[in-house]
């Protein structure tokens, strides 16, 4: 029994800085809407500068000066990033910011090898919490019991800083409807400064507050924010209370699932996610999101059918590519293999998110069931090949049917955070399922029959069915199903007025994505000889989403090149320099101050401002517009 | 008179919210090409009405009935299919296509060619699309986004999408809304002469009675969820219970002289 007592009272002190870190990003989203990516290396840099801080200065004081000094310096760099990065990019197209923020993630975690080196770093004991406690012969560091001690009272503080307080009340306003906060003449530069800084402090603290308790490492940013975008959702976004009940209950089953169910220990906590979601899509404590005021003057330019040129032009570059292999060597082949089987992954979440307007978070999980399905189908049916290419991504197929139903009953953020948690799950499965899936290890040994073993030869099947598939989701994307499935996106009020099933075009969208994204992982499987829990991990999704965005989310063939641009320059990286991911987030962020719509949305609008400057355009511009009032 | 059921037969239509009766018992008729005005003060229930027509809201009680078939229950899809056609307060289009695409978008659903993977939507019904455009006035805006369109062309646009399924009975929502004087007059002349030629029962709520009076056949009134008064025009403006309701508004017309009007 008292074995139990004290395994819920470790649950509780892991609570407390889950929730200091859940509430900062709750609060940021809840007024700026920007779903901060970075929080998760706010955390951890909050954790790096108490270490360097309390090292240095010796005593209580020191300790204690030290942690909240290093959360009012993260405080500060946070201040520093916000007006510098996001304040031009809050108007950018939705889920861009999260591209800034990603990019940032990148560059710090490199950047903290830099400064502090890539071991793991063991903190001092905090003074006066140094001992033990003894509860019926069961040991509690007295450190948990001031954590446990501290969440409530961080709580308390917050509560009283949002309802007592001006500040709190613009804040609780802003959270409502930021439009009306500023037509009453606030400040709301400042104000969305103010609340990134008490959100990135909320992250530091926490952070810092960990090194008595746990090692201070490089990856420790990427555990974290998972673990809170899953205790912000549960609670429900914008919610304090949420976020305080939410980190108790996932440290909790994090600390008994490991008990109960050791089996699947990691999926619990997203399977309970997914069933809040499913069941309260705007978490226990959240309210339902009303819907955000467009802004107003953001046109997107129509989509259209390539015209003749640049099919021939595509055609060129299809052609000069397909030659690769007679003057490129082996490494480079399988680089050109590998990013075609990017370039399908990327088309296909692009038709999901670009078309569809669904942000899937979780996207790698199709792609890692493609991969699976093959390895299965080659290592256990023995079946050959062809076969298991075309059978493989039916398990993309499946998943997405089964995923997709329960996600496109929510949008935005949400469904974001549903398909994340899906993602969760099949990663759980293949990590925690050994004897199917060989967990860590892999299932190994899934070669090319011969017909394809040569490096030249998988290039050109790679690149072929790249093609292929560009070539048919272009196809859907002006279908007559492409504009429906645009008309879901663009207005949800109208398409249903004009008989239009959104769930069922969503859902069948999504299924379409899945085993597109299952062609890709079947062919990665035969490029690696392999296939992992990574293949499906959230790493690998964000790759996704950082392709489609980089190339331009409201352009069509972004995808394509947003593949290209980056894993080219991610591999070419890793193989000149040890800070690759330094040099590729300050790419990615360069990318989103400069060219917010994308590179392929940037080149459409120098042509286009090309074509205005030569002689008058299109008698349609010259037509005097009619206005309203 | 046909023993044919009418266009539209709404019987004893009753919601409330909590304590609230936002509607109680209303019924009236609507025949093909006739224009029929559903008026009354801000929390009469038209929008609650409304709402229950068009497929957005459940009733607690009574039918709504097409041509003889219950709509009540039915999605706001399903009542489209059955030939009713829409149009929002605050305009709802698809930002990001174009005006013909718009229209095109109506055409592909009408014509079950939602889940047509590899049909080329920009020809489909392209011709129709044009002439639905021309009808309303829009065919010089086709290729334009309809995200750069005024006001009032959006609603033109709301239009020429509503009628895209060939409707039996259109259902507008405060048309005119938000536009200037001389479009409101453009358009709900548009709309008769569209309803007068192709026989499409139209059913609008309209706060500005200059628009109700000059363009519906007949007017019902709600006040505070029951139906206090139906007929022409003029019986309605004669109307002293109707006269009582919207007194201090200064909306309507006596004897002939406008005591105000509303910008």
């Amino acid at each position: 029994m008292a074995f139990y007592v004290v395994q819920f009272l470790t649950g509780l002190a892991s609570a407390a800085s889950l929730f200091l870190v859940a509430s900062g990003l709750s609060i940021i989203f809840g007024v700026t809407r920007i779903v901060n990516f970075a929080h998760g290396a706010f955390y951890m840099i909050g954790a790096y500068i108490a270490f360097t801080l309390t090292e240095r200065f010796s005593g209580a004081f020191g300790f204690w000066g030290g942690v909240l000094a290093a959360a009012l310096a993260v405080a500060l760099i946070g201040v520093l990033v916000e007006m510098v990065l996001l304040r031009r990019i809050y108007h950018a197209p939705e889920l861009f910011q999260l591209l800034g923020t990603f990019g940032l993630t990148l560059m710090v975690e490199d950047l903290v090898v830099l400064i502090w080196g890539p071991d793991d770093l063991v903190g001092r004991r905090a003074p006066g919490f140094k001992g033990a406690v003894d509860f019926f012969g069961q040991n509690i560091p007295s450190y948990d019991l001031f954590l446990i001690a501290l969440g409530p009272v961080v709580l308390g503080i917050l509560w009283l800083l949002f309802q007592r307080t001006r500040w709190g009340v613009l804040v609780r306003a802003a959270t409502q409807d930021r439009d009306m906060v500023a037509a009453l003449g606030v400040n709301q530069k400042w104000l969305f400064t103010s609340v990134f800084a008490v959100g990135v402090f909320l992250a530091a603290l926490g952070g810092a507050l960990q090194i008595p308790r746990d090692a201070v490492h490089h990856a420790m940013d990427l555990r974290i924010i998972v673990e809170v975008f899953v205790v912000v959702v549960i609670g429900g976004l914008g919610s304090i209370v949420g976020a305080f009940v939410a980190a108790v209950l996932v440290s909790e089953l994090n600390a008994f699932g490991i008990l109960i169910f050791p089996k699947i220990s990691i999926i619990l906590v997203f399977l309970v996610m997914a069933v809040v979601l499913i069941v309260r899509p705007w978490g226990l404590f959240g309210k339902p999101e009303a819907a955000a005021r467009k802004t107003p003057g953001l046109t997107v330019n129509p989509w259209r059918p390539l015209t003749s040129n640049e099919r021939l032009a595509s055609l060129a570059a299809f052609v000069v590519a397909a030659m690769l292999p007679l003057f490129a060597g082996n490494y480079a082949l399988t680089v050109g293999s590998e990013i075609a089987i990017f370039v399908i992954f990327a088309v296909s979440l692009h038709f999901l998110m670009s078309v569809g307007g669904l942000a899937s978070f979780g996207h790698a999980a199709y792609f890692g069931l493609g991969a699976y399905g093959v390895a299965f189908l080659a290592k256990m049916a023995g079946l050959p090949m062809i076969v298991c290419l075309l059978l493989g991504p039916l398990l993309g197929c499946m998943g997405a049917a089964i995923f997709g139903f329960f996600a496109v009953q929510l949008s935005g953020v949400y469904f974001a955070m549903l398909t994340l948690a899906f993602a969760q799950i099949v990663w759980s499965i293949a990590f925690q399922w050994v004897s199917v899936t060989g967990g860590d290890n892999g299932i190994l040994g899934v070669w090319p029959a011969s017909w394809a073993a040569s490096p030249s030869h998988f290039y050109w099947l790679a690149l072929g069915v790249a093609a292929l598939v560009t070539i048919a989701l272009r196809i859907a994307v002006f279908s007559p199903f492409g504009y429906a499935l645009r008309a879901t996106r663009d207005s949800l009020l109208r398409s249903e007025a004009v008989g239009i099933d959104a769930k069922r075009v969503q859902w069948t969208a999504f299924v379409i994505a899945g085993t597109t994204a299952g062609i890709g992982g079947a062919l990665f499987a035969y490029l690696k000889g392999s296939v992992f829990p990574d293949n499906l991990g959230i790493s690998l999704s964000v790759d996704a989403l950082v392709m489609v965005l980089l190339g331009g989310v409201e352009t069509v063939s972004g995808a394509v090149i947003g593949a290209i641009v980056y894993k080219a320059l991610n591999i070419w990286l890793v193989s000149q320099t040890d800070l690759s991911k330094l040099v590729l987030g300050g790419f990615i962020v360069l990318i989103v101050v400069v060219f917010p719509k994308g590179i392929v949305g940037m080149l459409e609008m120098l042509a286009q401002r090309r074509r205005k400057s030569s002689p008058p355009g299109s008698s349609l511009l010259a037509k005097p517009i009619e206005s309203a009032e | 008179m046909s023993l044919a059921p009418p266009l539209l037969a709404v019987e004893g239509l009753t919601k409330s919210y909590g304590g609230i009766h936002a509607v109680r018992g209303v019924s009236f008729s609507l025949r093909a090409g006739e224009i029929l005005a559903l008026i009354g003060p801000n929390g009469a229930g038209k929008s609650t009405c409304f709402d229950m027509l068009n497929g957005q809201n459940r009733p607690d009680s009574g039918h709504v009935r097409l041509l003889g078939e219950e709509t009540t229950g039915k999605k706001p899809r399903d009542i489209w299919r059955m030939g009713v056609g829409r149009t929002f307060q605050i305009t709802a289009t698809f930002a990001t296509m174009t005006v013909r695409e718009n229209v095109q978008v109506a055409l592909i659903s009408h014509g079950k060619q939602l889940f047509n993977l590899w049909g080329s939507a920009p020809d489909v019904d392209r011709g129709e699309a044009g002439r639905l455009l021309e009808l309303v006035g829009m065919g010089g805006y086709a290729d334009r986004p309809c995200g750069e369109l005024a006001y009032g062309d959006l609603k033109r646009l709301e239009l020429a999408v509503a009628l895209a399924n060939d409707p039996k009975l259109l259902l507008m929502d405060e048309p005119t809304a938000g536009m200037a004087p001389r479009e409101r007059v453009e358009l709900m002349r548009l709309t008769a002469q569209i309803a007068k030629e192709k026989s499409i029962g139209v059913l609008f709520t309209e706060h500005d009675m200059d628009v109700v009076f000059e363009h519906a056949d007949r007017i019902i009134v709600l006040n505070r969820g029951t139906l206090i008064a139906e007929g022409s025009p003029a019986e309605v403006r004669g109307n002293p219970q109707v006269q009582a309701v919207y007194l201090g508004e200064g909306l309507l017309y006596e004897g002939g002289h406008r005591e105000g009007a509303s910008a």
